[in-house]
């Protein structure tokens, strides 16, 4: 008979909740960041500036087509050989906000390009300028259809922080390896506990994602 | 730089290939796994449907590191109990399989909803079966318009592909590992590494990026 009685504790509960904060804490701050430096990648690749917009394009298409285990274990091992430290925290941030912002610089341009060319010509024959045009009239239009995207952007990063384990943030993943480390008997149901929170976390985040779409629309 | 790329060049080139073999496989399992699952899921049988759905719902949901640890730390020792060895590679392949397998699903699935209902009917109508008009008729289109994404569902498998280091898979990413851990120098490691995986990414993603501006050229 297999007892995994001693596994359904407080204690473990709340240990993984803590690495479920850890993991919802770090995919939002990314989240943030990404969004940020991703609109101004995307804006910066479409208005086409000499030489800088095809510089920015190449770079965000190297960091797109690389593994972001990769990019993970650049920035916590190899940064701090040029002098760069960041914490544990700090570096699965940078790692995934740099990830993050080159695919959301993608849909930031896509969705720039999907609004009317007529809202810019009319934002410029009213006495606006550039900036004043993107930031007030046609930014505001292109989120509006980035949402859904954006959301299924954020599931996948919910389920790539699992990669951190590989440099040993305490999230859901690597706290679920703790548990089952001590007791091999526990390690089917652990599984089992990881992927139903995985799930009603991301699956929640889709099902909202086409309610809003479906209210926008 | 240089030296490191000298020295471990063989090396290197072993990790190479056990990803675009483990990328390979999985894009081939998880193709037929993901053409069954979105047959399945416009087929007119209910109960088709909510396997195929919950099917896709589950892998698209849950990280692949999840899947792939499961398949290593428990499937394997179970499997090779009853004399079935599964090493790393293998379970880190079957997992990129079913992770991929639900999102090509999802692809195939809006590319035979995207093929206009009139060829099924008039496949139909014309004697052939649900079957041989699905089969014949309506997935060879449903593939062509799909191959954009198909490719890059493939430059996402290489890059997941790097879970395979997690559970001693022997590709690019573990050998990466173990030659910054030999050399103390992760910074140019990585750096050749990053170029080995953007020889296989950057063509296919750019091609890619190129059919699809044809394709929206195009007459559809």
């Amino acid at each position: 008979m297999i007892t995994i009685a001693g596994l359904f504790t407080f204690d473990n509960f709340r240990y993984l909740f803590i690495g479920l904060m850890y993991t919802l804490s770090v995919s939002m701050i990314s989240t943030i960041f990404s969004f940020i430096i991703g609109s101004i990648f995307g804006i910066i690749v479409y208005e086409k500036i000499p030489y800088f917009s095809k510089f920015v394009s190449i770079s965000v298409d190297i960091i797109r087509n690389l593994p972001l285990l990769l990019i993970i274990f650049f920035v916590y091992f190899a940064l701090p050989k040029i002098g760069i430290h960041f914490s544990i925290f700090w570096s699965s941030v940078v790692a995934f906000t740099f990830f993050e912002a080159t695919m959301i610089s993608e849909i930031v341009r896509s969705g720039i390009n999907a609004v009317d060319i007529g809202q810019f010509e009319g934002a410029r024959a009213n006495g606006m300028n550039n900036i004043q045009t993107m930031i007030f009239v046609v930014l505001p239009q292109a989120y509006k259809k980035m949402i859904p995207p954006l959301v299924s952007q954020f599931i996948s990063l919910v389920k790539d922080t699992s990669l951190a384990t590989g440099i040993v943030l305490p999230e859901l993943m690597y706290r679920g390896q703790i548990i089952y480390g001590q007791n091999s008997n526990y390690m089917v149901p652990v599984f089992v506990i990881l992927a139903i929170i995985y799930f009603l976390v991301n699956f929640g985040l889709s099902r909202l994602s086409k309610i809003i779409e479906r209210k926008m629309a | 730089m240089i030296d490191i790329l000298l020295k471990y060049f063989p090396q290197l080139l072993n990790g190479f290939w056990v990803t675009i073999e483990s990328s390979i496989i999985a894009l081939f399992g998880s193709l037929i796994l993901g053409t069954i699952f979105a047959v399945m899921q416009v087929s007119r049988n209910k109960i088709t449907r909510i396997i195929s759905e919950t099917y896709v719902e589950i892998f698209r949901n849950i990280p692949l590191l999840v899947i792939t640890l499961f398949f290593f730390a428990f499937v394997a020792p179970v499997a090779k109990k009853i004399g079935l060895p599964i090493d790393g590679f293998t379970a880190g392949t079957i997992g990129l399989t079913l992770y991929t397998s639900a999102f090509i699903a999802e692809v195939i699935r809006s590319g035979i909803n995207s093929i206009s209902s009139s060829q099924m009917e008039g496949a139909v109508s014309n004697g052939l079966s649900w079957w041989q008009a699905m089969r014949y008729i309506v997935l060879p289109q449903a593939f062509k318009i799909s191959i954009p994404n198909l490719g890059n569902q493939f430059v996402n498998l290489v890059k997941n592909s790097s879970v395979l280091a997690f559970v001693a898979g022997l590709d690019l990413m573990y050998n990466a590992n173990s030659i910054a851990q030999n050399t103390f120098d992760s910074l140019n490691t990585y750096f050749i590494v990053a170029i080995f995986y953007l020889i296989i990414t950057m063509p296919i993603s750019y091609y890619m990026k190129h059919l699809e501006q044809r394709f929206k050229g195009g007459a559809h």
